[in-house]
């Protein structure tokens, strides 16, 4: 999967939903704005399939090839914390987790980690890799294979005054530990007419991976959906996973923070001085003004492979990464459909009952009169993950698929 | 195999044991006889003794702050297929599930008959007992509370004021009481769906519990959980829980948040004990076994209560499980495992006695399983039709209530006029309790979306960019969420 290299944007969780505005320079504006070639926006007009190049793009005698679209985000704006100076510093997405995590028990004694092989492995991903040294074995603990009664165990200790991260080796594994998460996590701040919190942070890496088998490349976001009293969501930059884990420990609410098997070795460049997302609000990675594509974790980064494509097509995507599950940031996605008119959804979780089932109905619900055409959604088949490569390929949206989806959607 | 049971008296008693035995002084009161095993009350310091030597070591003192009479392990094959005692506290027992098959009554029969070597020896006259006047009538009048809410609680129900699951407590006060009077204020206590009088014990008023009963907002979870969610953080109650053996990994994790305080935020004052009850058809429960051997490994400071009272609904233990004797499970995990009359206040105190002074010394959690009954059916709405009269009669006779009741009157620590007026007083809160109930008033549409989220901004952000938890019609409960 070539990922290119992903800019933040400080812009969403700390400023507010991102306009165009911020954007200080002109170049930068330009190649955001209209999808019109005459400009000084460069763009490279590429035979479709099917002959057809398309009405609404410049015809081949204009075409400059002076600057190709490489990149389908904001380059890195011009604000003095980051480009400029070149502070910051790089690091791979679990090591972002891990920083957000051990700034959290730095700051707050009562914060723990329990799980399965967190303590003296570190982890079987490497986020809490030496932590368990660190602040020892007891805030660190390496539990027995046991998710139901550890999530249970996590979810009394919360309710005593300690602030625990639950973490599932897999997301799949988490399944066991579903009544605990449903019955108790969600329910006993309301059933005990408020008098208990459940300060959790429930977290573990789903998703498909690379032929790991179907029981391993499970999705639970959409089981966790319905469950009242959670909230959830989802990292997909090493950026939005520390906010998040941050945030996340922070909140006085039961979170589940989803991350991604893939996702993990992601590397980008994130401010050296402490910062926190937000748990509600979306990310708008892309903006633009032919279609909304709302997205999240992995599939934020097929899009925007596809993005690079259809923006060498001429096509002007605006791609949200939604980020919070549960609730939907309604303000950010209504926005961007009040702007664009047209929607397309990418998800990784399965089609039936999955997040974007959940998310359109949303949609319909508050904008309907804003849509212009249907809401197309591209889910994973509703199969268990084939081990073999192909199958696993076909199961969840590719890039193409993502392609063609916008080209149907728009014309 | 020989073993020689020696009179009554708790200091001098001693049991001499053969092959894996153990070899301790004995309390002959707790004294019960499964599956031609002899076990008693156990001596939790005990524990640490090596199963095979022949004749371990006794580790003195039993257990350094023991006010009550030291109680012992021992278990051994036992040529007796019955063994007899007599109970100072509720006279003789006889053996429980007469009409079962040979086979049944060897697994769980003789609860208890005194054995003859023991009857030989005269009983003395003038016992001392192991509890005080007013330790006394703490226990009775909590019991008496129990059993008379519970009876409140079918009355209220079958005249249509509190709806759904009710499961009452008749029968079993003798274990709640017996526990939860030796905890301390910042101890914590987790149950099941027959949680009243494990709230009521631990000092949850009964004004709380019957307006929650009854739905209204003055309820102690406001109206919102209901009998099967009784909750007091004032109290240390931490539920309350509908799915058998939910509650065990709460309390197991209150325990663990005790011994994180001490360890890591390096609190010393900090010694709270957790209690999780729960009953037979739980123990067969996969949340059972993974939490006694996470606290056994960590050494929380947990007791674990089984109230085996014989049925989990209309299956009888014994149908459900290959190894019935539930106290068997605890050294599986290297913890004592310990059976107790759970129909007599009085043992099961000094169990608990025991077991909780070892929590809170660090030796870690204790398996108690406690022998009692319920007198009335699983839940109000349970027809009750499996259950034998003779099982039923068998265990009436065995009220705990009345068997404390005679305890006090026998040893002239009360007298009939105290326990009467004990009685009266109770029957007053009650009234008191109902009359508030039914004046207090049902919540409001606005309680709706209070308290789902402890930070309502997890509603999340509406299509206006604001909270939707800042939206004036939240607060109305008319809010889409």
């Amino acid at each position: 999967m070539g990922l290119s290299s992903i800019a933040y944007d400080l812009g969403s969780g700390l400023n507010g939903p991102m306009s165009i505005s911020h954007l200080s320079s002109p170049r930068q504006q330009l190649a955001f704005s209209a999808k019109s070639c005459t400009g000084s926006r460069a763009c490279i007009t590429v035979r479709a399939a099917d002959g057809n190049s398309g009405s609404m793009r410049a015809p081949p005698s204009t075409v400059r090839a002076s600057k190709l679209v490489t990149n389908a985000v904001a380059v890195k704006s011009e604000t003095a914390s980051i480009a400029a100076t070149k502070s910051g510093h790089e690091l791979l997405l679990f090591e972002a987790l891990r920083e957000g995590l051990e700034e959290e028990m730095e700051r707050d004694p009562r914060v723990c980690v329990l799980g399965e092989d967190v303590g003296h492995y570190g982890g079987s991903y490497k986020v809490t890799k030496g932590l368990a040294e660190k602040f020892g074995d007891l805030r660190v603990l390496d539990t027995p294979i046991a998710e139901n009664s550890f999530t249970g165990m996590a979810v009394g200790a919360a309710m005593t005054g300690l602030r625990p991260i639950v973490e599932g080796m897999n997301m799949g594994f988490l399944l066991l530990a579903y009544n605990q998460i449903s019955n108790n996590c969600g329910m006993l701040h309301y059933t005990s007419g408020g008098q208990f919190t459940i300060p959790v942070v429930i977290r573990g890496p789903g998703g498909v991976g690379r032929q790991l088998g179907a029981e391993h490349s499970q999705r639970l976001e959409s089981y966790f959906q319905s469950v009242p009293g959670l909230q959830m969501v989802a990292c997909s930059t090493p950026y939005n996973a520390k906010g998040l884990m941050k945030a996340a420990i922070r909140s006085e609410n039961p979170v589940i923070l989803c991350e991604h098997v893939l996702l993990y070795n992601l590397k980008e460049r994130i401010p050296d001085e402490e910062y926190v997302c937000c748990l509600e609000r979306a990310e708008l990675v892309r903006p633009g003004k032919d279609v909304t594509i709302l997205t999240y974790s992995r599939m934020r980064h097929h899009v925007l492979q596809a993005a690079k494509s259809l923006i060498n097509k001429g096509y002007d995507p605006e791609i949200i990464d939604i980020i919070s599950l549960k609730p939907f940031d309604l303000h950010t996605i209504g926005n961007s459909i009040k702007k664009t008119h047209k929607v397309l959804i990418v998800e990784e979780c399965m089609r039936t009952g999955g997040i974007g089932a959940s998310l359109r109905a949303s949609i319909m619900d508050n904008f309907w009169d804003y849509l212009d055409a249907p809401i197309m959604c591209l889910s994973s088949q509703d199969v268990p993950t084939p081990y073999a490569g192909t199958l696993e390929e076909a199961t969840v949206v590719q890039p193409p698929q993502i392609v063609k989806a916008i080209k149907q959607l728009c014309g | 195999m020989f073993c020689m049971l020696p009179a009554y008296s708790p200091t001098s008693t001693c049991i001499n044991v053969t092959q894996n035995g153990w070899f301790f002084p004995l309390d002959a009161r707790t004294l019960v006889l499964h599956d031609r095993h002899l076990t008693f009350g156990l001596n939790m310091a005990s524990c640490h003794a090596p199963q095979a030597s022949f004749f371990p070591q006794i580790s003195p003192p039993f257990s350094a702050d023991t006010s009550s009479s030291p109680i012992v392990s021992c278990r051994f094959p036992c040529r007796y297929a019955s063994l007899q005692v007599s109970s100072p506290s509720s006279g003789t027992f006889v053996p429980r599930a007469e009409e079962k098959t040979k086979t049944e009554r060897n697994i769980f029969a003789c609860a208890a008959t005194a054995s003859r070597l023991v009857a030989e020896k005269p009983a003395p006259t003038k016992k001392k007992t192991t509890i005080t006047k007013e330790e006394g009538l703490v226990l009775y009048e909590d019991m008496v509370l129990g059993r008379s809410f519970e009876d409140m609680c079918a009355q209220m129900y079958y005249r249509g004021k509190m709806f759904g699951f009710v499961h009452l407590y008749n029968g079993q006060e003798a274990v709640s009481t017996g526990f939860i009077k030796c905890l301390k204020e910042g101890d914590f206590v987790c149950s099941t769906y027959r949680d009243h009088v494990h709230a009521l014990s631990k000092g949850v008023p009964a004004r709380s519990v019957m307006s929650e009963l009854f739905g209204k907002a003055t309820g102690v979870c406001r109206g919102q959980g209901g009998s099967m969610h009784m909750f007091s953080k004032e109290h240390g109650v931490l539920g309350g829980f509908a799915f058998i053996g939910e509650g065990i990994p709460v309390a197991t994790g209150a325990a663990f948040k005790s011994k994180y305080e001490k360890e890591v935020l390096k609190n010393d004052k900090v010694d709270a004990v957790s209690v999780a009850f729960f009953g037979d058809g739980t123990c067969n429960n996969g949340q059972f076994f993974e939490c006694l051997n996470m606290a056994a490994l960590w050494k929380l400071p947990i007791i674990f209560v089984v109230e085996n009272n014989l049925w989990a609904i209309g299956m009888s233990h014994i149908r459900a499980t290959s190894d019935p004797n539930i106290w068997k499970k605890g050294p599986a995990f290297g913890i004592p495992g310990v059976h107790v009359d759970g129909m007599d206040v009085l043992k099961v105190r000094e169990v608990a006695i025991e077991a909780i002074a070892r929590a809170r010394r660090g030796d870690g959690p204790t398996l108690v399983e406690c022998e009692t009954y319920r007198f009335r059916g699983h839940s109000l709405a349970d027809p009750d039709e499996l259950r034998k009269p003779a099982e039923k009669a068998h265990y009436a006779a065995r009220d705990p209530i009345l068997a404390l009741k005679k305890y006090l009157l026998q040893h002239n620590l009360a007298d009939e006029n105290e326990l009467k007026s004990i009685q009266t007083r109770i029957d007053e809160v009650l009234e008191d309790a109902v009359d508030f109930a039914e004046a207090s008033p049902l919540p409001p549409r606005s309680q709706l979306l209070e308290n789902v989220f402890a930070d309502p901004k997890g509603f999340g952000i509406g299509p206006d960019g604001r909270y939707r938890c800042e939206d004036p019609s939240f607060t109305a409960g008319t809010a889409q969420v």
